[in-house]
Parts: C-alpha cells; sequence; structure tokens
C-alpha cells in the first residue's frame, strides 16, 4: 500500500473513532472498547476493498458485510455515515427513541446495514447463508464477517465454521477481532477460546494471522483470501480493544461503558492530536 | 383412501412448487427422509441444502439465504424449530422480518415413542408471541399444500406445523383455496362453536357428528391459520351459538385455545372451554394411545361441548 493511501485511510480511521466516541457519549450508553478494535478492519473494507455503493444499497452483485459481533453498531454506523449511506447528523441520536440507531443494527431501519444482528454467534450462519446464495446465483459477490473473541464461545460459531468449510464457501471471509477482552475481563480467563488459529485450521479453514491495526497487514490478508479456493478464510487480527483512546486501551471496563462528558472530551482531544500529527505528515 | 401425514404433503408440495418458484431452496437439519425434503432434494438437488443437526446455524443459514432473495424453507422436527433455535427464529427471522418459512414437522405428542423430548406443545405459544410471524397449522394434505402456497405468496417469516401421523383427506386437492388470515367453515349451526386446528381437526369432525346425532347443532371450523387469526369467522361462530370449545395438540397454554380466547374476551365474551394438553409435557407409547392418553378424542371434545353449553347465559 502506498503511503499517501495509507496516510488516508488513518485519518478516515481516525474520524471514525471520533465518531464512536461522540455517539457513545451521546447516548449515554453503547460498546465503545469493541467498537475501537475494529476501526481499521471495516475501514479498509469499506474504504478499499468492497464493491458497494450508497446510492444502490440493495445491487444483487454487491459484497456484503454482516456485523456479527453487533454491539460494535457505534462503529457500522460511523463508517455507513463516512460512506454516505446515512446522515452524519443522525449519529448523535444513537440509541434514543426517535432515532433509527438502535442499539445494535437494525437492517430494515438503515440502509447498508446488511443484517440485524445482536444475539451472539448468529452472524457467521447468516454469512454462509448468503455466500451460499452467491454461489447458487453465479455471482461473484463476497461477503464479510466480523467476529468478536468472546463472541466465538457460542456454540452456533462452530456449527457455521464446518457448514462453511463443508460448503467449500471461498467467496466468505470472516475476521475476528482478537481484542484479548470481554465484559467480565480476559477472554482466557473468562472462557478460553484458545487456541483459536488451531480450531479453525482444525474446522478446515484458511487461517491468517494479522495486526489487526495495520492496513498493510490487512491488504495482503484481503487479497491472500481471495486466492484461497475450496475453503473459507478466516482473519485473525491482533487488536487492542479501546484502541487510540489511551484511558480506554487494554481495560476490558470499557466493553460496554460509555464515556462522561468529560472522558468524551478528553479522547476527542487525542484523537484530535492524533490526526493533526496524520495532517503533518500528509 | 390411504392416510397421509402432513409432512409428506409438505415434501411433496416443495417438490411441486420447487418446479414454478426456482428461488426456492430447502434447508434441513439431518431429517430430511423424516420431514420428507427428500422428495425436493431428489428432484433439486442443488437447491437442497443439509446443515447437519445444528438447528441453530440451520435458522440463521436460512435467515443469509432470505437477505439474498431466495425463499428458504428450514425444515427441522418443531421441537428443534421453534425450541431449540427459538433465538435465531426470534432475532435472526423474525425481528428483520425475513422471508424464511419454517416447515415443522412432528409437533404434537402424535410422534408418539419418541416421548416428551421429541414431542412439541409449546410451539405455537412461541411462535405466535412473534411479531409478524404468521402461524399456519394444517390439518390435512390438501391443506398443507395450500399452506406451503400460502407460504410462497406472503412475504415475511412463517411458520408451517406439520405432523407425523398419517391422517384422513378433509379435502380434495383443487378444491380448497385457502387465504392467509380465514379459517374454514365446515358447517354451521347454532348450539354449540367447535374450533380446531391441525390434527384435532379429524377429531373435532367425528365430535361433530356425534353431538348431531344427540341433537345438538354444531358450528364446526378448521382454523388452519393461527395467525393472523380469522377474527371475523370467530365473532360470527360465538355470535350464533354463545359457547365455543378449541380443540389443538398443544398446551392449553398460550396455544390455539388462547389465540380464539383473546379475540373473544376483546370483543364478544362467551364462555370457552379447551381440549388439549392440560400444562403436561408428553409421554412415549403409540401415537393413538398417547392422543387418548392426553384425551385429544371426539369424546373428550363432546364432553367439553356439553360442558360449556350449560355454562351459555
Amino acid at each position: 500500500m502506498d503511503k499517501t493511501k495509507e496516510l488516508e485511510l488513518k485519518k478516515i480511521a481516525t474520524e471514525i473513532r471520533k465518531s464512536i466516541i461522540i455517539q457513545t457519549a451521546s447516548a449515554g450508553s453503547g460498546h465503545p472498547g469493541g467498537s475501537l478494535s475494529g476501526v481499521e478492519i471495516l475501514t479498509y473494507l469499506y474504504f478499499v476493498e468492497m464493491n458497494i455503493d450508497p446510492k444502490n444499497p440493495k445491487d444483487p452483485d454487491r459484497d456484503r458485510f454482516v456485523l456479527s459481533k453487533g454491539h460494535a453498531s457505534p462503529l457500522l454506523y460511523a463508517v455507513l455515515a463516512e460512506k454516505g449511506f446515512i446522515s452524519k447528523d443522525e449519529l448523535t441520536g444513537f440509541r434514543q427513541i426517535h432515532s433509527n440507531l438502535q442499539g445494535h443494527p437494525d437492517m430494515k431501519k438503515v440502509p447498508g446495514v446488511e443484517m440485524s444482528t445482536g444475539s451472539l454467534g448468529q452472524g457467521l450462519s447468516v454469512a454462509n447463508g448468503m455466500a451460499l446464495a452467491g454461489k447458487l446465483d453465479g455471482k461473484s459477490y463476497r461477503v464479510y464477517v466480523l467476529l468478536g473473541d468472546g463472541e466465538i464461545q457460542e456454540g452456533q460459531i462452530w456449527e457455521a465454521a464446518m457448514t462453511a468449510a463443508h460448503y467449500k464457501l471461498d467467496n466468505l471471509t470472516a475476521f475476528l477481532d482478537h481484542n484479548g477482552l470481554q465484559i467480565d475481563g480476559k477472554i482466557t480467563e473468562v472462557m478460553s477460546p484458545e487456541p483459536v488459529d488451531e480450531k479453525f485450521k482444525a474446522f478446515g479453514w484458511h487461517v491468517i494471522k494479522i495486526d489487526g491495526h495495520d492496513f498493510n497487514q490487512i491488504e495482503k490478508a484481503v487479497a491472500e483470501a481471495k486466492t484461497i479456493k475450496g475453503k473459507p478464510t478466516i482473519i485473525i487480527a491482533e487488536t487492542v480493544k479501546g484502541k487510540g483512546v489511551s484511558f480506554m486501551e487494554n481495560e476490558a471496563g470499557w466493553h460496554g461503558t460509555a464515556p462522561n462528558k468529560e472522558q468524551a472530551q478528553k479522547a476527542l482531544e487525542e484523537l484530535q492530536k492524533q490526526l493533526e500529527s496524520l495532517e503533518v505528515q500528509g | 383412501m390411504a392416510k397421509i401425514a402432513t409432512r409428506e404433503a409438505y415434501g411433496q408440495a416443495l417438490a411441486e412448487f420447487g418446479e414454478v418458484y426456482k428461488d426456492i431452496v430447502v434447508l434441513d437439519a439431518d431429517l430430511s427422509k423424516s420431514t420428507r425434503t427428500e422428495i425436493f432434494k431428489k428432484k433439486f438437488p442443488e437447491r437442497f441444502f443439509n446443515i447437519g443437526i445444528a438447528e441453530q446455524d440451520l435458522m440463521a443459514t436460512a435467515a443469509g439465504f432470505a437477505t439474498c432473495g431466495k425463499i428458504p424453507f428450514a425444515s427441522t422436527f418443531a421441537v428443534f424449530a421453534a425450541g431449540r433455535a427459538y433465538d435465531q427464529v426470534r432475532n435472526s427471522i423474525g425481528y428483520p422480518h425475513l422471508n424464511v418459512k419454517i416447515g415443522a414437522s412432528h409437533a404434537g405428542v402424535s410422534i408418539g415413542e419418541d416421548g416428551a423430548s421429541h414431542q412439541m406443545l409449546e410451539d405455537i405459544a412461541l411462535m405466535r408471541v412473534i411479531p409478524g410471524m404468521v402461524v399456519l397449522s394444517p390439518a390435512d394434505a390438501t391443506s398443507t399444500y395450500e399452506c406451503v402456497r400460502l407460504a410462497i405468496e406472503h412475504e415475511g417469516p412463517v411458520y408451517i406445523r406439520l405432523g407425523r401421523l398419517g391422517v384422513e383427506e378433509i379435502y380434495k386437492k383443487g378444491e380448497l383455496k385457502l387465504t392467509l388470515g380465514k379459517g374454514i367453515v365446515l358447517q354451521k349451526g347454532t348450539d354449540v362453536g367447535i374450533l380446531a386446528t391441525g390434527l384435532m381437526v379429524h377429531e373435532a369432525i367425528k365430535a361433530a357428528k356425534m353431538l348431531q346425532d344427540e341433537g345438538v347443532s354444531v358450528y364446526l371450523v378448521d382454523m388452519p391459520c393461527i395467525k393472523p387469526i380469522d377474527v371475523d369467522l370467530i365473532l360470527d361462530v360465538a355470535k350464533e351459538t354463545g359457547c365455543i370449545v378449541t380443540a389443538e395438540e398443544h398446551n392449553i397454554l398460550g396455544g390455539f385455545g388462547s389465540a380464539v380466547s383473546e379475540v373473544l374476551i376483546q370483543n364478544y365474551p362467551v364462555p370457552v372451554k379447551m381440549v388439549g394438553v392440560n400444562d403436561e409435557f408428553g409421554r412415549s407409547g403409540k401415537p393413538e394411545d398417547v392422543l387418548k392418553y392426553y384425551k385429544l378424542t371426539a369424546e373428550e371434545i363432546v364432553n367439553k361441548a356439553k360442558e360449556v353449553m350449560k355454562m351459555k347465559k
């Protein structure tokens, strides 16, 4: 990836981080931690990779993205707003009674949301259905899904992992947002899903491990996934929960807690500084 | 006339409609021989997907298909469809109002020997409280064919309750045209109304004859559509007869009888007696023996009819 493109993506990612803080702070609730950890993954997918058009959100040939970890809705809304599916003005209505931006994404209310999610463990199955339909129709669209590393404690994930491999869904790429934390603490202490790479390998998946905040590694992994035939790919992305906001990083407490006014201001100031330093580079 | 189970009619209907509706895909959870989706699988192998013994995955995969314009029929036993995969049906199918059809076979106690773990007496209750879910419960082969047709023509989630037991023909194919939300008047009468659904329609028909032999005039209705329910017809029966018996192969709590009562109590209250399983789990036995054990019989409908007629004002 050339430096200019990378810098541009980093700026978008920082804007999205600001939006996550603004949304959760406006709502007084929501999930900033796991939204911040997935920023680079969604930024790459929506601003580089996926064939999607905000003017034609139901194009049958579009690529699909399923946010299986539906609590990261502020991340998805921020990306959809940045991309032009929804208005940026809507974002401050997040989780409030008159807004379409539900606590967890509702496909019937928000253009660009491909599936209503929230009850964990169901998104991979849905993505499988989309990928199977694509194969049946001879379409070349690809399906992406973002899983949480706590989420994969749900048994249905492994049912779906079996199905994807059984039906050789090479048009499906899953990302695992491997930030190591869930509500009650470290995933390895609550209920360890490790070793996740070996588990997915054993289930018949092609496994790639990357730094989930490095656009170059994300780009290479996505490109590699497209070359793999006869099996689905999972990109295990090592990430930091709360990434980008110093006092939120690696703190399980920020899984489902919104910043108050002062905290939000502090976070936004930090992010603004990051943005300014990117501007200097650019 | 050979008896045909509604699950058999379901498999046949899918194979038949599969010719016309190329968007139909059928998913099963390792029970295609029992749900009879095997009939579709043989004809359209490329549009059949066995998801294995994984009902949660089955339902959410069907949801994914629906987002891409397919008409998925997700098929398994009722106890797994409405029970084990309830959260997937609620959140991945009902909440986004996706066009998934759930073919739930082996409902009720008449599955027989497998016993309580496999008998499903709560599915009507569970499915009808999901907003936007259509709940169908056909009584015979022709009615099943019509329910599959309604499911295909309706845009949105549909639950079709099917039985394992072979049942006699009530309607001839081509002579029944179902409308969503409408019941079928089998005969009109003035002394008591009998509203039945699914397998119990057969017992209700016998009960009506028995009552008529005693000089009782019976308003007899088959209700293959539990949701949306035929409010107008229920009220007509109530006004004509002043008392109603409901009959279902389901827990009397939250099921078909409850649905009928909800309509009556809000519009035109008349006494109601319910024939169903009295808040119990099922037990193993030959289907006919189990049905008798739980008093899912014409005789019991007659008893309840006599009781409810005494309650009339």
